[in-house]
């Protein structure tokens, strides 16, 4: 968003409250109306997709299926048999950041996943998971992790500790993979397209010239279609890999 | 188990160059720019909290309503493709089954055949050979007859051979001699050399 010369490309990202005084008494901004939505859309989707529950789908009700799938396959696959109980975890997290990531794109959005407490706080809830899997199934050899096995025992006082922060460093990585793609994605949109404004003063050459960066933005709608889902598939394989660890005896 | 080293490298050095980022989250950083990292402000935190609300609603939604729609779908489809499938098979071996009758039946139909071939043959053979020995023992008895007339004819031949033999006997003993010789030695000589010729 273009104010007079300068280039603001992170106002788009301010939190405003909604309904007014109601809405800041109970810290409600756009930021969850968008969830609200998205998860309205990812819902909506998939009961009228799968409205005509028929032997043969027709085209809605495949995609409705194919999504299903994709995230069970994904599940079932790298968790093992016991990722049939994660699965509905799994594709409500996928599904959540990617409506997430995808609602951004439509203008005059917001995109709650370029947030990093939201993405924090999923990647928490992830890591508290994993955690409490991890107690639940393994017992007290879930610490036997943190010293990798095979390893000389000389070595411990090294590894362990490397051990414990590339465990701990997993929140972190996974919350801000997600926060950084976004807002990087929405800063790009935002400088080319003042750059189209600020070119539009320059007159009739500036109109020419213009077009380079609404090819560019055009360009980048496309590389944030793939990032956005990209992402959302990082975040759930990467969930997946932790839980199979946790599950894995 | 443990995690591939390169998954490894990838979430340390992710988190790594996330720091920089969490040291902007220091209290200050916000004058640089980020709304995000802006934490005093009650809107920020309020995600978390809104966040974690609707996110458990969407969970629940889809765990309890619209995934196992899905799942009962694929599994009636499932059955409905396996009951087919075990139905094809059924009529296939029923088929099977048929053919194999069929080509039992037509076994038996051709094995029937040629007994029946073999035994009018048995029989027809049977009756040929019949034919030929009675034909057989007819000219032999015919033969057998024949030869006893033969026989007959030629004793009655040799026997009247005998007085002639004796009449020639006796002229010629008669001629050579000029005395006619005892009729009764003649005969006995005549008898001995027919007999001896006989021999």
């Amino acid at each position: 968003m273009a104010s007079g010369s300068s280039i603001d490309v992170l106002g788009q990202f301010e939190l405003h409250p909604v309904l007014g005084g109601l809405g800041e008494a109970i810290r409600l901004s756009q930021s969850p109306v968008y969830m609200v939505i998205a998860c309205a859309l990812v819902l909506a989707f998939m009961f009228y997709g799968m409205k005509p529950a028929s032997v043969v789908p027709g085209r809605f009700q495949a995609a409705a299926e194919i999504c299903y799938e994709f995230v069970r396959n994904l599940a079932v696959d790298t968790i093992g048999p016991e990722g049939t109980s994660f699965f509905p975890f799994i594709f409500a997290l996928f599904f959540f950041i990617l409506a997430g990531n995808y609602l951004g794109l439509v203008p005059h959005s917001f995109t709650f996943t370029s947030h990093i407490a939201v993405t924090f706080a999923l990647a928490i809830m992830v890591f508290v998971l994993s955690i409490i899997v991890s107690l639940k199934v393994q017992g007290l050899k879930f610490f036997a992790h943190f010293m990798p096995a095979g390893a000389p025992v000389a070595l411990a006082p090294l590894l362990v500790p490397i051990e414990i922060l590339s465990f701990l460093s997993r929140p972190v990585s996974l919350s801000i993979r997600l926060f950084a793609n976004m807002v990087a994605g929405h800063v790009m949109f935002d400088i080319f397209a003042s750059f189209v404004i600020m070119l539009a003063g320059l007159g009739f050459i500036g109109d020419v010239l213009a077009v380079g960066p609404i090819a560019i933005n055009i360009a980048l709608i496309g590389l944030e279609l793939l990032v956005g889902v990209l992402q959302a598939y990082v975040f759930a394989i990467l969930t997946c890999i932790y839980l199979r660890e946790a599950v894995a005896h | 188990m443990r995690l591939p080293v390169s998954l490894i490298r990838r979430s340390l050095l992710a988190g790594v160059s996330g720091l920089p980022l969490i040291v902007a989250a220091a209290p200050g950083a916000y004058a640089a720019g980020m709304p995000q990292l802006d934490f005093k402000n009650p809107l920020v935190t309020g995600q978390v909290i809104w966040g974690g609300i609707i996110f458990l609603f969407f969970y629940l939604a889809l765990r309890n309503w619209a995934l196992p729609k899905v799942e009962t779908v694929l599994s009636n489809r499932h059955e409905r493709i396996t009951g087919d499938l075990d139905q094809a098979h059924e009529a296939k071996m029923e088929a099977d089954k048929a053919v194999r009758e069929l080509n039992e039946t037509k076994k038996a139909a051709a094995a029937q055949a040629q007994a029946h071939l073999d035994s009018v043959l048995a029989q027809e053979h049977a009756a040929s050979a019949q034919r030929l020995a009675e034909i057989n023992a007819k000219l032999e008895t015919e033969i057998a007859s024949a030869e006893a007339n033969v026989a007959a004819e030629r004793k009655r031949a040799m026997e009247s051979l005998r007085p002639i033999a004796s009449d020639v006997a006796e002229s010629l003993i008669q001629r050579l001699t000029g005395q006619a010789p005892d009729r009764a030695s003649v005969d006995a000589a005549i008898a001995r050399a027919s007999v001896q010729s006989a021999h």
